[in-house]
């Protein structure tokens, strides 16, 4: 309503209660997140219903914070936007509740925002510049998907996980080598002190389907490891399991990666998801990128773990295509990418 | 003075317009479709038929439970959410005592019971008393068998028994109950807005309003996880206690 487009956008679809403003889908006036990752830990993982409980909770107070920061009364944002899926249902249904609501009261256009396309979007933030058509490699807890972006809204897949989501096999492995929740960052950690050619774990490769991938036979092979290793009473050096673990992971998903750009033509990458913000695969994104002349981007580490900002930039491109959610959206813990 | 008035905590999706001692529009459906789909665009419709501004609204009621932990909080967020946008108050009403004031005025003891599972109901006792909703038993998660021996230990001379366990428990409770007891016909025997928003005047006018971003819906019960966990926790206890 100032010639700009100010989105209020809110997003719960999992273990962090997040609310932001930003501004035509890239300036991120406000960026709120309250973290439930410290009570989860007890449980060695996210409990759904203690998820939603702590969403409830927090919301008002973490929209409240949004606008605070962004100086701005919800009369002066021209619309509520909010994830709708995939996620935990329980902890989706409090963030789409809560925007309706807002939005029916204020008057406000709502839009619902796909998460994963969120995560994509998270780009946009900090490079305006990146536009479609480009590469794009998702991994988080939940997601792995080698993707097309056409356009803004247009996705066509490539390849994706068949099993386990990468950052679902961090969280394994460091459970089962007791480094506990939540396992990207603490194995992104301890791999720092340790040798990554120590092991040879096979990698995360599927037979005849060239661009997918598959972590549950490598997360069994740690485990394997694990066990041979206490029946002989050997002892198991962490750092070198997380090490050698994670040189496998982020082995596939750059070789993916680059395949992919060359057959695909695509002259630009782009990383999204929480386990983008691992540290030894920007680095080894950045060194292939670099070696063969593609521009990478990856956003953040704070816009690559589930953030609203990212859900405010998506609704941005949503809102210009004329995207309108009725008062009867509804959570869909399933939605697919590029899925309406 | 004018009220919205939201119930989501069971089967029922309900919700009213009150404007002082009028009951401006409700719309209460019983059926299986989802609350998050069905409840803002009820109130929407019932909104338009009866040309109501939201801004107009002086506070916003809420069944705050017990009830279904999921259906509590598309009540719960929904309510947050009006009261954020429209900066009023919240009231937050015992989804329970809701339930007693569909029975207005009626002699004896009224004990709703919602179906908790696990043999279990939610349950609380109240009558009324020169018009006023008084509570003899706050409302409990309580196994059936508990709640009937109760009611008969008291002995009243009459029970009116109400809410979406009748269905569940009906002919257990028969067999149980040695007190003169009833069940309530189908216009009052669920949550209705109505009532929430009647008895939400009744708080709100006692100064029990609190701000939106205060209120989160009462379960009476913990999550399962915590349970697991606090068992698992008293199992070692006692092994370390033993050894």
């Amino acid at each position: 309503m100032n010639g700009h487009t100010d989105i209020l956008a809110i997003e719960t679809s999992c273990d962090e209660t997040a609310a932001a403003v930003v501004r035509d889908g890239t300036h991120v006036l406000s960026n709120s997140i309250y973290t439930q990752i410290g009570m989860h830990t007890v449980y060695g993982g996210v409990v759904p219903e203690l998820a939603s409980r702590k969403h409830i909770e927090k919301i008002d107070y973490v929209i409240k914070a949004a606008l605070e920061e962004a100086g701005m009364s919800l009369e002066e944002t021209d619309a509520v936007a909010v994830t709708y899926g995939p996620g935990l249902v329980g902890a989706l249904l409090v963030g789409a509740a809560e925007a309706k609501a807002i939005a029916w009261a204020a008057g406000k256009p709502l839009i619902g925002v796909n998460h994963i396309e969120g995560h994509i979007c998270a780009n946009y933030i900090e490079h305006p510049e990146l536009k479609p058509p480009y590469l794009g490699l998702v991994v988080s807890g939940g997601h792995t998907h080698l993707i097309i972006v056409r356009d803004y809204a247009e996705f066509e897949i490539l390849g994706r996980t068949v099993d386990d989501a990468a950052g679902e096999a961090f969280d394994k492995v460091a459970r089962a080598i007791g480094l506990g929740y939540p396992g990207g960052p603490k194995i992104d950690a301890a791999a720092k002190k340790g040798n990554a050619s120590a092991i040879t774990f096979p990698k995360a490769k599927v037979n005849h389907s060239e661009y997918d991938f598959s972590f549950s036979g490598l997360k069994s092979a740690v485990l394997n490891y694990l066990n041979h290793a206490a029946m002989m009473h050997e002892e198991i050096c962490r750092e070198d399991v997380a090490a050698s673990f994670q040189r496998a992971v982020v082995e596939v998903l750059t070789e993916h990666t680059i395949r992919a750009a060359k057959e695909y033509g695509m002259s630009r990458i782009a990383l999204a998801g929480g386990v983008s913000a691992n540290s030894a695969l920007r680095d080894a994104m950045r060194g292939a990128a670099v070696k063969e002349g593609f521009e990478l981007f990856v956003p953040s580490p704070l816009y690559c773990t589930d953030n609203a900002a990212m859900i405010g930039a998506a609704a941005y491109h949503e809102y210009l295509r004329g995207t309108r959610s009725g008062w009867d959206l509804n959570a869909v813990p399933g939605l697919r990418l590029g899925e309406r | 003075m004018k009220m919205i008035a939201l119930d989501s905590s069971g089967l029922v999706a309900s919700v009213a317009i009150l404007e002082d001692d009028i009951l401006r529009a409700e719309y209460t459906v019983d059926y299986k479709k989802t609350h998050s789909q069905t409840l803002l665009p009820m109130l929407d419709e019932i909104a338009k038929m009866i040309l109501f501004d939201p801004k107009d609204a002086d506070a916003v009621a809420v069944a705050a439970g017990p009830g279904s932990f999921t259906g509590l909080r598309i009540g719960s967020a929904t309510a947050k959410g009006l009261c954020f946008a429209l900066n009023k108050p919240l009231v937050e009403v015992p989804t329970l005592a809701a339930l007693a004031y569909n029975l207005f005025g009626a002699e004896g003891l009224i004990c709703p019971i919602m179906d908790a599972r696990r043999e279990q109901v939610y349950n609380g006792l109240y009558h009324f008393e020169n018009g006023a909703l008084v509570t003899d038993e706050d409302q409990r998660a309580i196994a059936v068998l508990d709640l009937a021996e109760e009611l008969n230990a008291k002995r009243p001379d009459s029970v009116i028994l109400l809410g979406d366990g009748v269905a569940v428990y009906k002919e257990q409770l028969d067999s149980l109950l040695k007190v003169p007891h009833l069940y309530a016909p189908a216009n009052c025997s669920r949550q209705r807005a109505a009532s929430v928003a009647a008895y939400g005047k009744v708080l709100f006018e006692q100064g029990k309003a609190v701000r939106g971003e205060e209120h989160a819906p009462v379960y009476l019960r913990k999550s399962q996880a915590e349970r697991e966990r606090e068992a698992r926790e008293r199992a070692a206890g006692s092994l370390r206690g033993e050894s």
